[in-house]
């Protein structure tokens, strides 16, 4: 021991000329380890506030469909939030189409927001893209805003037939959540 | 403080000098809030709100300590375990009214407390760390009330809580996964709930800390005054103790009064109905409205309800929702930079007259109209209302202030504060003790 120090030492500690110490490679390889290891601690921390695989797990929800007659909505729940299917009346299809796509804050139009040969069925998410409210106008009595869709009565934003934002601070139209019809009276979101 | 004639402290018996040797506590106390602290001889009672803001602060812990002891944060029970607390718990209704109204009282105390500081411009040279640190000390109040009132799971809880976190999903780009996982899914549940009572716990401490190092920063210059003239000399001063322990503890004791009135008679009265209804997630209520002393910053993000588009192109450069959200954290972000914007090299808004007008018909009528609207539904007048008081706001803060500071001409000042007090007769000003200024 006595011997390795006296002799580490000096060897250690001195410059070796060119401004490079023995140590110097200790002092950086121990830094970069820290380093290194203190970046990867901040994986899991930051990672475990992620939805867990429990919440992850509540993917796909079955909704029936054929007891909704026109003029009609019903709410389910999908992800544990509410998810609209409704069934259009003809006049609110024909509103929706009339209303020219590019005149909106969300260019889309019904036929891009529902399924071939289901035009009448309009299944969006019931989230104001606002800032999460649920917006009136499923439930039977409720307002549905000026332009005869949704309302969402905690910002004042606006949808039409189509569920797409008309009015109101909300900056894109209602999310239509994937889904199929697993059969003409079903079908499966998610 | 560093003032020369500053009491010093001298132990004055056995375990005292003990003390002193081994950990000098009782002299750090005496010099920090005892008779070893000069301070302006003319303060008002608006420089009583710090240490009711501190007495609010410690009521919340104590009685935040006792509610968690009762409380569990699950979604399944945590409603019902806040209604435990009213019915079955022992003197839980008086902790858990104490505390959602000593929230309330803590505010009211602080908005006081800033409200003293916009008028005598308290942030200004040397005191630019004490008001920095005070704004974070009010961010994060914000934060930890946000967080408490989420705790009871009623239908303003989660739907606060929903529209809350909703903000940081007008983020570009990562603004949705971001929520999501502050959230820990996609909806607030159990996940969020409990990281709430957590975070909720951790932040007061955080507060307290925070508290430490303002009133720190505060004894390096000492106690700014309402003329805003520094001090000059001995005269200038009374030691905090006995004088302003006093006039703290009386200002105290008529803020307990009102306090306990609201706890003992009308415990509901700043709160909402809704709350006492259990969180649904399919069910919003009709109006959601934060507590009250949120509306005037949830007014704000309100008044944006157009897109910024590049004139006559319809490109929108940024959306209406995210302008509502960068305008709400911009109206306090902005505190942060009022002492560079306040170029004035007068404190007092006493010896301002154009200053004292913007003030009083300008930024008081604006910060009322955005409370009134920020409580009241999304519907005309209010809306536009409110827009009118948020570009009275920023144009207050960002374009008048820096302005009017450049083209007023200040009333004369006194000499000194004890000029201020007894008038410029010389004898009065030179009292027996009188020593010049080091």
């Amino acid at each position: 021991m006595a011997d390795t120090a006296a002799t580490a030492n000096p060897e250690t500690t001195e410059d070796t000329g060119d401004g490079v110490r023995r140590r110097d490679f200790l002092d950086i390889a121990a830094v970069s380890a820290a380093g290194v290891g203190g970046l990867a601690v901040l994986y899991p921390l930051i990672s475990q506030m992620a939805p867990s695989k429990d919440v992850l797990a509540a993917s796909t929800t079955e909704v029936d469909v054929s007891a909704i007659q026109p003029g009609q909505a019903i709410k389910a729940v999908f992800r544990k939030q509410p998810l609209f299917v409704r069934r259009l009346t003809p006049e609110e299809i024909a509103a929706a189409n009339a209303t020219p796509a590019s005149s909106l804050r969300d260019p889309e139009t019904l036929a891009d927001r529902t399924q071939e040969g289901h035009q009448d069925m309009l299944v969006t998410m019931g989230v104001c893209t606002h800032l999460g409210c649920v917006p009136l106008g499923a439930a039977e009595g409720e307002v549905k805003g000026e332009f005869g869709g949704y309302f969402c009565p905690c910002h004042g934003s606006h949808y039409d037939t189509a569920g797409r934002i008309r009015k109101g601070p909300a900056p894109t139209n209602l999310e239509v959540p994937e889904y199929t019809f697993t059969s003409d009276t079903t079908i499966q979101v998610g | 403080m560093s003032f020369p004639w500053a009491k010093e402290y001298t132990p004055s018996n056995g375990v005292t000098k003990f003390l002193d040797e081994k950990l000098p506590l009782p002299r750090l106390v005496y010099n920090a809030v005892g008779a070893g602290y000069p301070v302006p001889r003319n303060l008002s009672y608006f420089w009583n709100f710090g240490v009711l803001a501190g007495f609010f602060l410690v009521l919340q812990i104590v009685t935040g300590i006792i509610l968690a002891m009762h409380y569990a944060a699950n979604a399944q029970v945590a409603f019902a375990t806040t209604e435990h607390i009213m019915r079955n718990v022992n003197w839980g209704w008086l902790m858990r009214y104490a505390h959602a109204n000593g929230a309330s009282f803590f505010f009211i105390v602080v908005y006081l407390h800033i409200f003293r500081g916009f008028y005598y411009s308290s942030y200004k040279a040397p005191r630019e760390m004490i008001w920095l640190l005070g704004v974070t000390i009010f961010l994060l109040m914000m934060a930890t009330a946000f967080m408490g009132y989420v705790l009871p799971w009623g239908q303003m809880s989660f739907w606060g809580a929903k529209v809350i976190t909703g903000l940081f999903g007008a983020i570009p780009l990562v603004g949705e996964p971001i929520q999501i996982w502050l959230l820990g899914g996609y909806a607030p549940d159990n996940a969020a709930l409990n990281r709430f009572f957590s975070l909720h716990f951790l932040l007061p401490f955080v507060i307290a800390g925070c508290v430490i190092l303002h009133i720190w920063a505060l004894h390096i210059p000492g106690s700014s005054n309402p003329t805003g003239v520094e001090i000059k000399s001995e005269s200038d001063t009374l030691p905090f103790h006995p004088y302003y322990t006093v006039k703290d503890g009386f200002g105290l004791g008529v803020a307990l009064l009102v306090f306990f009135s609201l706890v003992f008679f009308l415990p509901n009265a700043l709160g909402h109905p809704d709350n006492y209804i259990e969180a649904n997630p399919l069910s919003t209520p009709a109006h959601i409205v934060p507590e009250w002393y949120f509306w005037p910053f949830y007014a704000i993000l309100r008044a944006f309800t157009g897109d910024l588009t590049i004139p006559f192109t319809g490109v929108v450069l940024i959306e209406a929702k995210l302008l509502g959200v960068l305008a709400m954290f911009g109206s306090i972000l902005l505190w942060f930079i009022l002492p560079w914007l306040d170029k004035s090299p007068v404190r007092s808004g006493h010896y301002r007259p154009l200053f004292r007008k913007f003030f009083w018909f300008g930024l008081i009528p604006a910060m009322i109209v955005l409370f009134i609207c920020g409580g009241a539904p999304a519907e005309e007048p209010y809306v536009m209302l409110s827009q009118l008081a948020t570009a009275y706001y920023f144009l207050h803060f960002l374009v008048i202030l820096p302005i009017v500071g450049q083209i007023e001409k200040p009333e004369p000042l006194p000499y000194s504060i004890t000029e201020a007090v007894l008038g410029s007769d010389k004898k009065a000003v030179l009292g027996e003790n009188a020593s010049p200024a080091v």
